[in-house]
């Protein structure tokens, strides 16, 4: 991607907005570049690839606010985006909170963040839709039940994001992402499974094999085969490490300040207080080089930084921008996220549970009858409860192994006694995207089925 | 509107001429297809939290997406530039998939047939700030005022305005404009510091704003919300396992969306993934339910002129007195299988491929009373309102979440109880309906259905109906 005149842009359309009476602005520009091959039963089924750039904007006229975004950047698309943001703070209310993060609170991380590898550029077509097929002839290779498939893709992508505001911040910065994946269909008589495997990475370089990605894809369809719905009961229940993400995702929402001051979470005022097990320590931090959460500010100009959020169990920070933490009388933990325009929202760094010491099987193996859960369906967690409620598949565990298939069953609790009864977290952290969590057993959950 | 009078015309200034050149130059290496979808995209939203309208937002967002299909292949290039030198280097782009044998030479355009299922003259969008900003403070003070124990309201009032242009080189030339506005406003209650409790509410459609004004208004919403999140400050842990399950009328229709609507969507059968593949004609529901999906219903929410390949919408039967009558057809699977598009192709946005996708989807009215059905019920479950819901089409395992739901025993509603999710599986949960009843309901307007990373508005509606056996995800 060449170097153009978009960090001028956005310091021009911040004053512009001045000019057109805003007391305050800050401008966001994203460009991207993406391509696409999805191949499938061994032959090319789309290629796509484009490149798309868009710029947003936010105003203040003292305390009132207006945003606005746009893709056309000619001169008349930009007046338009400054008017169209001054003529919304007619509408919104004075919010005495509202404003840029204060003076001193600037700043971006310096050095190599790694965000950015030229290899994702200098990827030929050809080379990148022989790595898709391969990963789904591996797939197809690992057992004679892999029958069918629903593809397998190769995606990169290149941008640039770029932001400025009127206090004088001005930063930038490129990143890269290229990713592997495939989603083979195993069958057996009757019984039909898919699942998928992936990996990604900044750079080409550090993609796991398309050999390794199809066969992990397979095994993971083939332990599906069979399936049976368990009885309803009580038991323990495991999380492998890609559905224990999910329980992050969901602990995010529950600490995200804007959550926290409309008392729209079960952990709202529960600072300094145990709400998990001695054992969990959660962390969020932007700044590891390399990885899918890390940035150099946040998108509000404040430094990316690591924070603690539960330490040995006692919930110790919520993540905050600086309207949440003038709202909880805070300070900003460098967590604002917006897509180009509106109020800034708040976004997670890498968020990750620190790994203990027993790998997946010791877990699995100390458990004479549970579950464990491979894959979740649905959206039914209420943060404001914590009352937890999904569809899930995976394997009975039965005397201490991996026994048989079931599916089509639930698992139901609450996550606040989910967090206090997590008894075992596993070695097995890895970071496969910006939240990663090792194998995590809990104690008691139900599940429901026949 | 005629394609001289479009935006795409007078602000772009593109000409019939212009789109032939571009559709030849995208089979200009050969290929079997090529579509141009232009978008001018305006949206806008406001919402209020703590009674304060903290945010408004409004956006622009343009561009052509190019596509050329060879046999099964797909090429997509998209810009959102449109000057012709951007236009014509996506069309090479696009092209450099179907380099091929097959050649496509002709194109005249013709001005294709559509409906006129919204006609909105003045959209929301095009309307004043100032009279918009007015739905989500009436919301605020109705959800509020309902009752003292609503603590905290959100309220969020959003309105886009699409124009699209269609241009195929089978000489199909379409032009829409479709409006979409959407009110929802979410309320926590709370008793004595105790834990609270959310409800939600919304609706909308391609509407005038009007209809925000005279049909639904913000204090309708508003008071639903607040009425959902106080009933559920006396509810009780939800029940787990197997058991008889009511749906109410309306947005539990999404059961209709996930168990059957996504596997009978022709990509995934034209693949043989989906766990209805290869079940035409076969009996996959009880012989009273008849699903299904309309995209031509007047103003709804997932109502559309024609679909985002140029197609009129149409009304599609899948089910049929229980037997599995049709698939959801676009362009590229209709062709590959021999068949016709039902006008089911849509796609997010011009940087999107499309793909078949649901409209409107809903169950035909039964016979029974909803009084009757409730009794019927010894012990079970009836759900009125629902969160999201989501499928595995290859098992074809789904969930759907209940928000607000009650106990029923011996035929009468007694508790509400806490958010559950319920779980099925397609071929095989609706062989268990066993009343449908008289009072087929749709949605107000709320749902969004994401697909491979797409999203588009749909709606869902049922009537009444009991399952004999549904999987229940509570605790108790």
């Amino acid at each position: 991607m060449s170097q153009n005149h978009l960090p001028e842009l956005a310091q021009d359309v911040v004053a512009r907005a001045l000019a057109g009476g805003a007391s305050d602005a800050e401008c966001t520009i994203a460009e991207g570049d993406e391509f696409t091959a999805n191949v499938r039963m061994r032959e090319i089924e789309q290629l796509k690839e484009a490149g798309s750039r868009a710029a947003g904007l936010r105003i203040l006229i003292g305390k009132n606010t207006g945003a606005s975004y746009t893709s056309d950047l000619s001169r008349e698309g930009i007046e338009q985006l400054v008017k169209a943001a001054i003529e919304l703070a007619d509408i919104t209310t004075e919010d005495p909170h509202a404003g840029l993060p204060e003076e001193g609170e600037f700043g971006s991380l310096t050095g190599d963040l790694g965000l950015y590898s030229a290899d994702v550029e200098a990827l030929e077509t050809p080379f990148k839709i022989d790595l898709a097929k391969r990963a789904e002839a591996a797939a197809f290779s690992a057992d004679p039940r892999i029958t069918n498939s629903e593809g397998a893709s190769f995606d990169n992508h290149v941008g640039r994001h770029i932001f400025a505001n009127s206090r004088g911040f001005s930063g930038e910065y490129r990143s890269s992402y290229c990713s592997l994946s495939t989603v083979p269909v195993a069958r057996d008589g009757e019984s039909m499974e898919r699942d998928y495997w992936y990996t990604m990475a900044r750079g080409f370089g550090g993609l796991e094999s398309p050999e390794d990605v199809g066969r992990t894809a397979a095994g993971r369809a083939l332990r599906r085969l069979n399936a049976v719905k368990a009885n309803t009961q009580k038991a323990p229940v495991v999380f492998e490490p890609r559905t224990a993400r999910t329980l992050l995702e969901s602990i995010f929402e529950a600490v995200h300040g804007m959550s926290v001051y409309r008392h729209e979470s079960f952990l709202a005022g529960k600072l300094g207080e145990k709400v998990a097990s001695d054992d969990l320590t959660l962390v969020d931090d932007g700044t590891i080089p390399g990885l899918f959460g890390t940035s150099p500010f946040d998108d509000e100009g404040v430094a990316s930084r690591r924070t603690v959020v539960i330490d040995h169990g006692v919930l110790k920070s919520y993540l905050l921008n600086t309207y949440a933490a003038r709202k909880l009388g805070m300070k900003t933990t460098g967590n604002a996220s917006r897509g180009l325009t509106g109020n800034a929202g708040i976004g997670h760094g890498n968020f990750y549970v620190e790994k203990g010491v027993q790998t997946a099987e010791q877990i699995i193996a100390a458990i004479p009858n549970g579950f464990y859960v491979t894959e979740l369906l649905g959206f039914g967690v209420n943060v404001v409860t914590g009352d937890y409620s999904r569809g899930a598949a995976g394997l009975w565990i039965r005397n201490g192994e991996l026994a048989f298939a079931v599916s089509e069953v639930t698992i139901a609790g609450n996550l606040k006694d989910m967090l206090l009864g997590l008894e075992t977290i596993g070695s097995d952290l890895e970071f496969r995207g910006s939240v990663a969590a090792p194998t995590l057993k809990i104690g008691e959950m139900t599940v429901g089925g026949k | 509107m005629q394609f001289s009078e479009s935006i795409f015309a007078t602000r772009f200034n593109i000409s019939r001429l212009d789109l032939e050149n571009y559709l030849a130059e995208a089979l200009a290496q050969g290929g079997d297809y090529a579509d141009l979808y232009f978008e001018y995209l305006l949206t806008s939203s406001i919402s209020i939290d703590e009674s304060m309208v903290k945010s408004a937002a409004q956006g622009v967002s343009m561009g052509v997406g190019v596509r050329v299909i060879a046999g099964e292949r797909t090429g997509y290039a998209y810009s959102d530039d449109l000057s012709p030198e951007k236009i014509r280097k996506a069309a090479r782009v696009a092209a450099h998939i179907a380099a091929g044998p097959s050649k496509v030479d002709r194109f005249d355009l013709n001005e294709g047939a559509r409906h006129n299922l919204y006609p909105v003259l003045t959209a929301p969008t095009e309307t004043a700030f100032s009279e918009r900003v007015e739905l989500v403070k009436r919301a605020d003070r109705a959800a509020r005022g309902f009752d003292q124990r609503v603590f905290q309201v959100q309220a969020t009032y959003a309105d886009n305005l699409r124009h699209v242009l269609v241009a195929t080189s089978e000489g199909v030339l379409t032009l829409d404009r479709q409006p979409l506005a959407r009110l929802s406003v979410s309320a926590l209650a709370r008793e004595d510091g105790g834990i609270p409790q959310r409800g939600h509410a919304g609706g909308g459609g391609r509407v005038e704003l009007d209809y925000f004004l005279k049909e639904k208004t913000p204090e309708h919403f508003a008071r639903e919300a607040a009425r959902e999140a106080v009933t559920m400050l006396d509810a009780v842990d939800a029940p787990a396992g197997e058991m008889t399950v009511v749906l109410g009328p309306g947005w539990p229709g999404i059961l209709l969306h996930e168990a059957v609507g996504h596997g009978l969507e022709a990509d995934f059968n034209r693949k043989g993934v989906s766990a209805f593949s290869g079940r035409m004609g076969q009996k996959v529901a009880s012989e009273l339910c008849t699903v299904i999906d309309d995209g031509t219903l007047s103003s709804r929410r997932g109502s559309l002129n024609v679909d985002d390949e140029g197609h009129a919408t149409q009304r599609n039967v899948l089910i049929e007195n229980g037997v599995l009558r049709g698939y959801l057809q676009d362009k590229l699977s209709s062709t590959l299988l021999g068949s016709e598009s039902t006008g089911s192709g849509r796609r997010e946005s011009y940087a999107h491929i499309p793909m078949p996708r649901m409209t409107n989807t809903f169950m035909l009215a039964g016979e029974s009373q909803p009084e009757d059905i409730i009794r019927s019920v010894p012990k079970g479950l009836y759900c009125v309102n629902f969160g999201g819901g989501q499928v595995d089409i290859t098992s074809g395992n789904f969930v759907f979440s209940a928000s607000e739901s009650y106990l029923i025993e011996d035929g009468k509603l007694t508790r509400p109880v806490r958010n559950a999710t319920l779980i099925g599986n397609g071929p095989e949960a609706l062989k268990y309906v066993s009343m449908v009843g008289n009072d087929l309901r749709l949605d107000e307007g709320i749902g969004v259905c994401g697909k491979e990373g797409q999203s588009v508005p749909v709606g869902v509606g049922i009537p009444t109906l009991k399952i004999d056996r549904m999987t229940v995800g509570g605790t108790a």
